[in-house]
């Protein structure tokens, strides 16, 4: 009478072992985009439906989980999610980088470092990173089977022609393993650094897109770039207005209608740990001089 | 004759036992060399393993086209169980299967006769199960690749003798090739594809 109406983590057994076996094949040819038969999650594509699947196929009883939505543990998105499994698998939650085993994400990776016994889930809008060079799948997946990326750099390159610089700030595209090109999904570059030789599990769903993909632990991970362009990460020039870190990807929030904004850091729980544990910034929302406009 | 009630059984707890042998393949394949226990247990027909046991009911369909060496065919029960809990199709040709069970390494066939996939799917190869006799002990083994830290040292027993000379042609496949999940009772190790092994003791 009471019977609980879905499965253990909503999915059904079939699928579950379907989505295990993309996985497996995804860890042994990294970066690699596997297709799957993504199904209908019970919220709407562009929510997370790809990371959401990854996640229940992997989450056990005993997991710890995490999610974040641009670094954030408090947004709708992360939220949804977070109960979406308290409710389906009754999997224990946390807001700490460091005490979850599974963490879901959405466009960030924590800036807490990672360690061996945690698998990082991204959400994937466009798994593709060659689609809006190349609209069409046979001739995407072409290129990818001769490792054929110049078009690729040639769009970085009329970037610098353009721009004097590479003007990518995200979905910045990286090669795994010396083999394929790969879109980190959409992480500000700021956060490429922090794939290479990653001690945990990353495991990518696209769930409109229908394609898992994987960068084991340990794994070469090169963002794309030119000798005398090379790769930079994104630099902040003021520290966090609440906690000081001068080493951290901020957001900017508006304070008042006169201009008034703070940076902040956007991974929320590393800034809330800072400020436990005394570190504290200007908390300055000092008006920023903009330029006039007309 | 065995009769499907006297068959040996699958999972006590279907859901639980699946995720927690999926996560000991999945931390396996991820960190190749390392070995993972497998906890849930189930019925071992005939010459299969605790671990190959719970790894079929784990992953194995009616998707996944199944090819069974000599030593697993020749027993029914084997066959009979993999069909009542699993329902995966058993088939002839290596080529086309999206799992191998290998119940005596010495009959090993050519690696080249399995799925290697294609250059656009790499993902449509075979995985191997091959059965060994102990991964704690034996000749060492150095394997360097994705998911290893420097370098991983494996203690095993492998029939094959030569499985990672003949491994070596994952080197000018890949991305195609062949993974393969070594099994001894409760102990596993993957061997993806991408791995290589550095040196070995002789």
């Amino acid at each position: 009478m009471n019977a609980p109406a879905y499965n253990f983590a909503y999915l059904d057994e079939q699928t579950k072992r379907m989505i295990r076996r993309a996985i497996l094949k995804a860890i042994a040819i990294p970066g690699y985009q596997v297709p799957f038969a993504s199904r209908e999650m019970p919220m709407p594509y562009g929510w997370g439906t790809g990371g959401v699947q990854v996640t229940a196929a992997i989450l056990g009883p005993e997991d710890v989980l995490k999610v974040i939505d641009q670094g954030s543990d408090d947004t709708t998105n992360a939220i949804s999610i977070r109960k979406f499994f308290a409710k389906t698998a009754g999997v224990a939650t946390t807001t700490a980088t460091n005490e979850a085993t599974v963490i879901q994400t959405r466009h960030r990776i924590p800036e807490t470092a990672l360690h061996e016994n945690q698998v990082l889930v991204y959400q994937v809008p466009i798994p593709e990173p060659l689609r809006f060079l190349e609209p069409r799948e046979t001739e995407t997946r072409r290129m990818h089977a001769l490792a054929e990326y110049g078009l690729m750099h040639v769009k970085l390159y009329e970037d610098i022609a353009r721009f004097g610089h590479i003007a990518t700030a995200y979905a910045y595209p990286v090669k795994v393993n010396a083999r394929y090109v790969m879109d980190p999904s959409p992480t500000p570059k700021f956060d490429n650094p922090k794939m290479d030789n990653c001690p945990a599990l990353q495991l990518f769903g696209a769930g409109r897109e229908k394609r898992i993909y994987a960068i084991p632990p340990y794994t070469q991970v090169v963002s794309l770039d030119f000798e005398d362009h090379p790769f930079e990460p994104y630099r902040f020039n003021a520290p966090c207005a609440l906690c000081g870190a001068e080493n951290s990807y901020l957001d900017e929030i508006v304070t008042d209608d006169k201009g008034g904004r703070m940076f902040v850091c956007s991974d929320t729980d590393y800034c809330e740990g800072r400020q436990a544990t005394g570190h504290h910034g200007s908390l300055s929302a000092a008006p920023y001089k903009e330029k006039a406009h007309g | 004759m065995t009769t499907i009630a006297e068959l040996p059984p699958g999972f006590v707890d279907k859901v639980l036992s699946a995720q927690s042998t999926f996560r000991s393949v999945m931390d396996a394949m991820a960190r190749p060399g390392s070995v993972r226990r497998i906890v849930p247990g189930a019925g071992t027909p005939g010459p299969m393993m605790r671990g190959t046991a719970a790894i079929a009911l784990t992953l194995f369909d009616h998707d996944t086209p199944l090819w069974l060496d000599a030593r697993m065919a020749e027993s029914s029960d084997v066959v009979k169980w993999l069909k009542f809990h699993t329902g995966a199709p058993v088939v002839q040709d290596t080529s086309i299967a999206g799992f191998a069970l290998i119940g005596d390494g010495a009959a090993l066939p050519s690696l080249e006769r399995f799925a290697l996939g294609t250059s656009e799917y790499p993902d449509r190869s075979t995985t191997v199960i091959l059965q060994v006799d102990s991964l704690d002990a034996g000749r060492g083994f150095e394997l360097r690749g994705p998911g290893i830290d420097g370098v991983a040292t494996l203690k095993a027993s492998i029939t094959p003798y030569d499985l990672f000379e003949r491994l070596h042609v994952n080197e000018a496949l890949f991305p195609r090739g062949i993974d393969v999940v070594l099994v001894a009772d409760d102990a596993v190790v993957a061997i993806p594809r991408t791995t290589r092994v550095v040196s070995k003791e002789s």
